[in-house]
């Protein structure tokens, strides 16, 4: 419980003292506008801002979930065959060498404005870290288990299912973290590229209306949704590394 | 019951072209305890690993074989010391590991009649974490036992207990294999002493067959025999060049 207060105790001490800069300075709204603006802004503008948010969230669960399916199928393909390992693991080193956000305009050229280019961007920047945080975890079974299997004269795919794939959970669980964390930034960036609607779309056209209020409105409510966001991926995922 | 074979292992092993244990020859007795004693890093557990057809990072040069001429590996029960239970799973999953990975019915009927035996049954929902030291190693000897193999490949099972809880399972392992060929590496003159029908040193330079105390298994650890057993085993083990 301490903790919330203290996160309260210290946003409360960072909004004051941006408040106080922008008065004390006298900035221009254009340049920064204070707290006290921007929430008068977000709440004049709170249902475009909703609708926008509500495009973005959309773009962000979606490339999650098919993100993290692709993933988690890549990774058992790959534990399974040794074969499949040469061959994809290096395809997989250099898509990730790849800057994603050189991408984005290739994938808005292909798949157009509309949601499923952003959806792309998602899965691209989350479906390395899942499936390499899985596939780590499926490779290093400890050697005792796998010992005892082979006594048991078990078989591959069955020692896949019932050792391999529970023990390697929660490394499973702290790639989904990380995709948690990164999918909205692969959303935005596909947003800005190019989208006639979501919060990266609000914030380029109200920063380049001069309307940095509507701007700063936008992006803290993105970084709320992404807090909230990271919060639920950790409640979900709480029971995948829990052994008791 | 399943006819009970016993086990031969001659050859020699190397690491990397360096001897890790001379050429020697390993009997298991059909029924009976073989107790392999010896200090850290001279090839027991070696041995025992290459008769559960494991992996050893070893070269073994030789071969092993059971007296009916049958198949060694695939009769083989392991138990290491770590009691290498599944986190996840509950104790009763964990006892059935076996035939799941395996694709085997499971029986419940031995379930119930093992967890018994081994005085578990009401901890059988329980998961792994709730247990103590002593009732995990119990419940990798329930796996063990379930697996219903003539021939059981114990890697310094009680190692990681307190004396009292490894002397009680010392007692419950006795009982619950007999009659079936076990094979014990330990590095504790006492469980030797206990628990060996045969005892066997191992040093670098092979194998040093050591007179057991009399009687049945497990033996006392009261009898005068025993502790003088005990007391000759240290003193050997003590000689042995390192």
């Amino acid at each position: 419980m301490s903790r919330w207060i203290a996160a309260v105790l210290s946003t409360g001490v960072a909004l004051a003292l941006w408040q106080t800069i922008v008065t004390v300075a006298d900035l221009p709204r254009f340049i920064l506008p204070g707290p006290i603006l921007v929430a008068e802004t977000w709440w004049s503008h709170r249902w475009i801002i909703a609708e926008h948010t509500l495009v973005t969230a959309s773009e962000v669960v979606l490339g999650l979930l098919i993100g993290i399916s692709l993933g988690i199928v890549t990774a058992i393909q790959l534990a399974s065959s040794r074969a499949a390992r040469v061959v994809v693991q290096p395809i997989l080193v250099f898509t990730q060498a790849l800057p994603v956000f050189a991408l984005a305009p290739i994938l808005t050229l292909w798949l157009g404005f509309g949601l499923w280019s952003k959806i792309a961007m998602a899965v691209l920047i989350i479906y390395f870290p899942v499936t390499s945080a899985f596939l780590d975890g499926l490779m290093r079974t400890p050697q005792g288990y796998l010992d005892l299997a082979r006594t048991m004269q078990g078989h591959p795919m069955r020692i896949l299912w019932h050792i391999r794939i529970p023990a390697a959970l929660p490394s499973l669980a702290s790639g989904v973290r990380l995709a948690a964390v990164y999918a909205p930034i692969g959303a935005i960036i596909g947003e800005w590229v190019g989208a006639s609607r979501g919060l990266g779309y609000l914030m380029l056209l109200a920063n380049g209306r001069a309307k940095t209020d509507l701007m700063f409105a936008a992006m803290l409510t993105l970084g709320v949704f992404s807090i909230l966001l990271h919060l639920l991926v950790g409640y979900l995922t709480r029971n995948l590394g829990k052994t008791d | 019951m399943i006819p009970v074979p016993g086990i031969t292992l001659t050859g020699q092993a190397t690491i990397h072209g360096a001897a890790l244990f001379a050429p020697l020859s390993l009997s298991l007795d059909a029924g009976q305890w073989t107790c392999l004693l010896g200090g850290s890093g001279v090839g027991k557990s070696t041995l025992l690993r290459l008769i559960c057809g494991l992996p050893t990072g070893a070269e073994f040069t030789g071969d092993i074989r059971a007296s009916d001429g049958g198949d060694v590996s695939s009769r083989v029960a392991y138990m290491a010391q770590d009691d290498l239970l599944m986190p996840w799973a509950t104790v009763s999953q964990n006892i059935l590991l076996g035939a799941a990975l395996r694709g085997d019915p499971r029986d419940h009927g031995r379930l119930a009649q093992i967890l018994d035996r081994v005085g578990l049954t009401d901890h059988a929902a329980k998961k792994p974490s709730a247990l103590s030291g002593g009732q995990r190693q119990r419940v990798a000897l329930a796996r063990t036992l379930m697996e219903d193999k003539p021939v059981i490949l114990l890697d310094e099972p009680f190692s990681a207990l307190d004396a009292q809880t490894r002397a009680a399972m010392q007692d419950l392992s006795a009982e619950v294999l007999r009659g079936k060929t076990v094979l014990i590496v330990t590095h504790d003159p006492i469980e030797a002493a206990r628990l060996g029908d045969n005892i066997q040193i191992m040093s670098a330079e092979g194998l040093m067959d050591v007179t057991p105390p009399t009687g049945p298994i497990p033996r006392p650890v009261t009898s005068l025999d025993v502790l003088k057993t005990q007391a000759d085993l240290l003193t050997r083990l003590r000689k042995v060049p390192t």
